[in-house]
Order: structure tokens, then sequence, then C-alpha cells
């Protein structure tokens, strides 16, 4: 079986890991990076994923996409009261939120799928062959229409996802396969934009989620905010200046206050330096550790809740769990580590990278269904109840929150009045007693042949399946005929959608590979203009004129080809510059270590 | 499980899981109950280690992680066979849950149970029911309403006393019930003891559940 990678499709980074030797590996890029910031931009030359597309979000802020993660399966009223934050523009078609990148809208899982291309691409070029499968992770409390939009960006990207994962189980799977740990852990996964509490027994190989529970809008995002709001309100008593008129200026804000976060987990102060916009100066500030978790910690406490409700979930108490395991990036400040030991009673276990486990237990995961990996199995629940309306707007139950999956329930449908040709269903996931508040899934309408009221007996089976996605299928039960049935996301892209952008996505492929070379020739062509001038600048004199006029020849010659849009042009340019620079360089180096020796003893430099 | 005719090569399935001369997996039957998909008799006290032991040796032979590099047809059987096990797991596991379940093979009727209040509780319960009413219109923090919360803390533990009774009596039948199909008479006596374990089952699931929602309300109440 062809191989099968494991992601971590995140919020603010991405990773892609794979299987050898019975151990996940996560796969780093050429300068051994191991995360792709989740970040996409639409530059001059087309979009660009990761690293150099995180450079775009001060200086091109309305065309970076970045925390796409929030937008998946959501409509545009679910994000109201934060659309301020974003500098690019959102809009709503079909139930679904769209983004605005220069002349075209973009839906959600058309960005992830670019990170996910980025991802599959390092893998092929990582592991030399082409990767068409994967296991791509997503938060525990994900309802069905954000796994379906996951599960409908790796379609776009030209992935078969063979499974949707939770990043606690995924964390689980790999931990459990470190420690070859027995007993019950807590994994407390805190992000960059969600959080999820997940209990798990271990028991001979087999993984057994108890309870899950979690909040899919809470995570580091929600800390750097309550510091860009700090920040504002400071800039604009002392500078009188509103950052939030330059979206430009508020991802520098963003950024700096993100930073000094993660800062402030190692450090008990630091200091805080934004460029104004307008020449006004500068902002700065020191902040403390102190500061900042009097700030976080209505946002840390509010993850303390789902713990408990997952711990009466699964019966237990917190003295109950042997193990706490800390996921996600936020999980490093010391607050967060102070909180979940109070919580649980005991100091959790952070030797595992908390950035990289999950895309490890995905790899884990993908090992399994692969049939490499076959002493572990991990048994999932659903996260949210699953039901459908009935009379008078209330919602009936028919599969419970924390049912292991996959987990099906009958019901039985029939008509009210003779002749009778459909009954429509409406399908509903969450907690609360009324319709209005859960979460619309989709709506279908099923086909009655025309009988007396009460006559015809359709048995309707919701099924959901080891991803946590529900299927639904219908047998008329007198004929024992089963319908195809077409359900309509409430908050989803349809089949005909999706296809349309697997299509495109193949369509510009071709161009997007050509517009990414001619990127990355244009970036190496920059850098080794630089340090061509500067050595030039340094050692020009010590190479004969002739030389030296040949090196410039070369240098203006690459800066054209840098111009134009041949990236085989610029290519071969820059190996003629390498060239010519050639000695150059090496007299530069025999020089710099001769003047280094300088002053020293030979007994010293031997 | 049942002898049939194997859905791939049309032979007949003399293997518990799996077909013998193909190899494929057979589909759990529509008409498998609980007890024997898990591999257990019809008895009400069961060894929750030993239930989950058979759970996970079932969920490694049908999880669909298993079959991944199978056909389709495969894969489907898989599933649903995953989802009938996993189904079966959670009514066996819980002792309530399990005797409904036993119930409803017994009698026949499943979604029959009605909750209804026990007899001798009738009038205390409609007083309840009056006092809760009460508690909820009132000012919390005044007077009155903390000798409200009061009284229907009272009735609470009451209630929840009575309910650990009832489970008692619940499992002195559920041992009655087992020991009667372990010596599998069939004589009239015998027939008629075990009438009177299912009547009196009923009743007393009927009116647990009953106390049960009522227990839940309150402690919502007065959380």
């Amino acid at each position: 079986m062809a191989r099968i990678v494991g992601i971590d499709l995140g919020t603010t980074n991405s990773l892609v890991a794979y299987m050898k030797d019975g151990q996940p590996r996560i796969v780093p890029d050429r300068n051994g990076r191991t995360m792709v910031p989740s970040v996409v931009a639409l530059a001059d030359n087309g979009l660009i994923v990761g690293n150099s597309a995180k450079e775009h979000l001060t200086r091109n802020p309305e065309r970076t996409v970045y925390s796409v993660k929030r937008f998946m399966g959501k409509g545009l009223a679910d994000i109201q009261n934060e659309l301020t934050y974003f500098p690019y523009q959102l809009t709503e078609t079909g139930g679904v939120i769209r983004i605005r990148l220069g002349q075209k809208n973009y839906s959600p899982p058309q960005i992830s799928a670019m990170i996910l291309k980025e991802l599959k691409l390092r893998a092929e070029t990582y592991l030399g062959e082409s990767i068409t499968k994967a296991v791509i992770t997503v938060p525990a409390y994900f309802n069905d229409s954000q796994r379906q939009a996951t599960k409908d960006a790796g379609l776009i990207a030209g992935l078969e996802v063979l499974r949707i994962i939770n990043e606690p189980t995924a964390a689980a799977l790999a931990y459990g396969l470190q420690k070859n740990t027995q007993g019950t852990i807590a994994v407390y996964d805190f992000g960059g934009g969600t959080f999820d509490i997940s209990i798990l027994k271990l028991k001979d190989g087999i993984f057994e989620v108890l309870a899950t529970n979690g909040d899919t809008h809470l995570g580091g995002d929600d800390l750097d905010r309550l510091l860009v709001d700090l920040f504002v309100a400071e800039i604009r008593d002392r500078h009188e200046i509103d950052n939030r008129h330059y979206p430009d200026h508020m991802q520098a804000v963003r950024l700096e206050g993100e930073r000094a976060k993660i800062r402030l987990s190692d450090e008990l102060k630091t200091e805080i330096t934004i460029e104004l916009p307008e020449d006004k100066g500068r902002f700065t500030r020191e902040l403390t550790r102190d500061q900042l978790e009097s700030l976080a910690i209505s946002v840390i406490e509010r993850t303390l809740t789902p713990c408990r409700m997952a711990l009466k979930d699964a019966g237990l108490n917190p003295k109950d769990i042997d193990e706490v395991v800390l996921v996600g990036g936020s999980t490093r400040m010391p607050l967060v580590r102070q909180l979940v030991e109070a919580l649980f009673g005991k100091p959790p276990h952070c030797h595992l990278n908390p950035d990289e486990v999950v895309a490890l237990g995905a790899a884990v995961q993908a090992d399994i269904l692969s049939g490499g990996t076959t002493d572990m199995l991990l048994l999932d629940v659903t996260p949210l109840s699953l039901g459908i309306e009935t009379m008078g707007g209330v919602m009936s139950s028919l599969i419970r929150r924390n049912t292991t999956i996959p987990a099906s329930a009958k019901e039985m449908f029939t008509t009210y009045v003779d002749g009778q040709t459909g009954v429509d269903i409406h399908i509903l996931q969450g907690e609360r007693e009324l319709v209005k508040d859960n979460r619309s899934l989709a709506r279908f309408r099923l086909k009655v042949p025309p009988l007396p009221a009460g006559v015809p007996r359709i048995e309707v089976t919701f099924l959901i399946d080891a991803n946590g996605i529900l299927n639904v299928t219908a047998t008329d039960m007198r004929t024992s005929q089963s319908q195809s049935i077409e359900v309509k996301p409430s908050y989803g892209l349809s089949d005909m959608e999706v296809e349309k952008m697997i299509e495109d996505s193949f369509k510009f492929a071709a161009e997007d590979i050509g517009a990414r070379k001619l990127i990355e020739a244009r970036l190496d062509a920059e850098s080794l203009i630089k340090t061509t001038d500067k050595s030039l600048a340094e050692a020009g004199h010590l190479v004969a004129r002739e030389e030296a006029d040949a090196i410039r020849m070369a240098l203006s010659q690459l800066s054209t080809a840098k111009d134009g849009t041949d990236f085989r042009a610029i290519r071969a340019r820059m190996a003629e510059l390498e060239q010519a620079a050639k000695h150059l360089n090496a007299v530069m180096l025999d020089d710099s270590l001769k003047r280094g020796l300088q002053g020293k003893k030979v007994s010293d430099v031997s | 499980m049942a002898r049939s005719m194997c859905w791939h090569c049309q032979s007949e399935v003399t293997g518990e899981y799996f077909c013998e001369r193909c190899v494929k997996v057979q589909p759990v039957s529509k008409e498998t109950d609980y007890f024997t998909c898990l591999g257990f008799p019809r008895r009400l006290t069961l060894d929750p280690k030993k239930l989950e032991a058979k759970f996970y040796e079932l969920s490694r032979t049908f999880h669909p992680d298993f079959y991944q590099t199978k056909s389709t047809a495969e894969q489907t059987i898989s599933l649903s066979n995953a989802a009938v096990l996993n189904t079966a797991y959670r009514t066996l596991r819980d002792p309530i849950q399990r005797a409904e379940y036993l119930l409803a093979l017994e009698t026949g009727s499943v979604k029959d149970i009605r909750t209804s209040p026990p007899a001798d509780l009738f009038e205390e319960i409609l007083e309840l029911q009056d006092t809760l009413e009460e508690y909820r219109a009132s000012d919390h923090g005044s007077d009155q309403g903390h000798r409200l919360r009061a009284v229907l803390q009272t009735e609470q533990e009451a209630l929840e006393r009575r309910k650990v009774e009832m489970e008692s009596q619940l499992r002195q039948l559920f041992a009655d019930w087992d020991k009667l199909q372990d010596t599998g008479e069939a004589t009239s006596p015998a027939k008629a003891e075990r009438n009177r374990i299912l009547k009196q089952m009923r009743d007393l699931l009927s009116h647990r559940t009953y106390i049960n929602n009522i227990v839940n309300d309150l402690a919502a109440t007065i959380a």
C-alpha cells in the first residue's frame, strides 16, 4: 500500500509526519524547520504559503490569510463579533464563509487545501515519492460540518483523506507509543485557536476514549487579542493614534503581542516595541509575566469547565487520572500548567514537544491504517449529541455525546396525511433542548410512496463513521428498497462545489508550480545579489579590475533576469554570477583568515 | 452466530465471524441480540472486566481501521459490525440498560417501559412538584427561598435513598433471574417465577427511572 502521511492542520502552524522503523518522525524542510505557518498570501506572483507568506502579514495584511481554521464549517454569523480582528475581507455564500484575495473568493477549505498542498509537496520532496493519502487531525470538539470541511480541504489538495482523527487522541497515540503507559490519562490540548480535553483508558494497546469536551473557539489567538486590545488602547492614549485604521500596523501589534507572550513563558518581564504609523515614532512598554497572567487568567479558566464536564461524563474524579498530558503551544505558559496541576492534583507530563506530538500521532494512526502497526487500536467517541428536529422545535437525541464510534441509530418515519410523498428531516448536533440552540447540520427530504397516512414505514439509519462524520441511509420497510438521500449541508460546500474546486485546483496546479519556482528563484537571487554586493564592497580591491567588472556585469544581468518571469533564466544567471565571483570569494576567505590570525601566536592556531 | 451463507463465496459459514473458506468478514445478523453478539448468556450479573476484554477483542476483529486495505464490501461490513458491537457494549455495560434490554428481549415490547411513579409515593411527589414550582418562582436569596431550598434538599436525599433501595431490590431480582436461567427448568412453577421476576423488574425499572428523573431535576434546580 502506498505510504500514508499524518498531517496536523493547525490554526497557527501545520506539520506533516511519517513512520520510519516503527517510530513517527516529522518531515523537515530544507532548513530543518518542522512547522509550516498556516498562512496563505496573495503575492504579486500568485499564492504563497508558509514561512514566505508569513512575511506578508505586516506587508500585505489585506491579502494574507491566517487562522483560517477558525472559519472551517462556519457561516459569517458565527464569527460576527470578531470580524474587526481580521484585516482581510470576509463574505458568505451558501452558508459558507468566503475570503476575498485579489479578484477571487476562496472558501476556507480551499485556503486550507493550499496549506495541505504545501505539506504534501514538502513530504514528496523529502521522501522522494508521490503522496496521495493522508490522515488529518482535527480538534476533538469539531462538529460534523467542521470535519467535513477538513475532508473537503484534503480532496481539493489532491489527497485521499483516509481518516480524520482527533488531535488529543492522536497525541495520546504518540504518547502511548513512547511511554507504553497503562491506565487513565487526560490529554489537555490548548492550541492556537481551539481547546480540547480528552480522557482515555489505555490498556493492552487499546486507546479507549471515555469522554471528550472542549471549545473550538478558545486558544492562544484569544490571548493575543487581549494584548492587542491593551496595546491599542495605550497607543491611543499616549500617541493619539488609532492603530485600528492601519491594518498593517494592527498585524505588527498582534505579532509583537504573540512574541511577547511566548517570551514570557521563559522570562519574567519583556520589552514591547511597536513602530507607529504616520511617523509617530514608536510605542514601547515593559510587560511582566504577572501582567500577562492577570489578563490571561479569564481565558485560561474557560478551559476548566470542559475539563470538569469530561470528567463527569467519564464518571471519574480528578484523582482517578494517572497522568495528564499537555499538547499545543499554549500549554507552554506557566499559568496554564499551574491551573492544570491544581485541577488534577498532579503535575502534568510535559516531556513531549507540544507542537509536534499531534502530527506524530497522526503518523502512528496512518501506520495502523496501512497495516504496519497492528497492536494499537484507537476507539474514539463522538463529541456532540446527534439528533433530529421534532414537533415544537425540540431536538430529539439519537446518538448521545461520548458514544464510541462507529455508532448508529435507526429511526422509523411515517406520514400524517393521506398521499403524503415526502417527510422533511432536519439533523442537528448539540446538547441543548431546543432546535434553535443547537447546530444545524443538514436537511433532507425523505421520499415516501403516496399511501394512506401512517402506512409507509421508512427506516432511516444515522451512522457516525470512524471519522466522526455522519452518513444517512433510508430503507422502505415495506419493499426493502433503499433510497439514496441527498443531504443539503447547512454550513458546508455541496458535492458539486467541491468537485469544481478539485478541478480548479488541478487546472491551476501547473501554473502554481511555475509561480512557486519563480518565487523561490527570485528569493535566492536576491540573497545572492546581496552577498555578492557585500563581497565586492569589502574585498573588490583584492582582485583585478577586469574581474570586478565581470562580476558587476553578471550582477546586473541577474538583476534584469530577476525582474522577468522565467525562473530558468534566473537560475542560469545565478550560476554565471557564482562562477564569476568564485575567485573573489576565495580571496576574501583567505584574507579574513589571514587577518584573523594576525597577532596570534603559532601555538594558538595549531 | 447463526449458520448462513457467505456473501462472497456463497459457501456455508461455519466460522464465528469469518467465512472459513474465503476468510471474508461476515455481517452480524440483524437478529443477533447484544448478549449473543458479545458472547455472553442472557444473564443480568456480568463481570465488567470480562465484558470489557471481550469488547476489546471484538473491536480488534471488526474495527474499520483494520479494513482499510480490504474491499469496499468488507469495509462496509466492518463499519456496521463495529457500530453494532459498540451499541451492544454500551447497552450491556450499564446494569440498568442491560436489564431494560433483557426485558425488551424477553417480553417483546421495546419502548413500552413507561416511567411511572411508585403508587405509595404519588401524593408525596405531587407535593414535591408544587414545592419545586414555588421555589422556582421565589427569590432564592430570601428567607422563604432558603426554607424551600432546605425542604427540597431533604426531599432529594430521601429520594436518593429510595433509589438506592430500589437498585438493591433490582440486584436481588437480577440474581433470581440468573439462578432461574441456570437451572433451565421449564416446569410451570418455573414459568410463574419467571413471569414474577420480569413483572417486578419492569415495575422497579419504571419507578427507578421516574425517581431518577426527579432527582436530576431537583439537583439541577437547587444547584
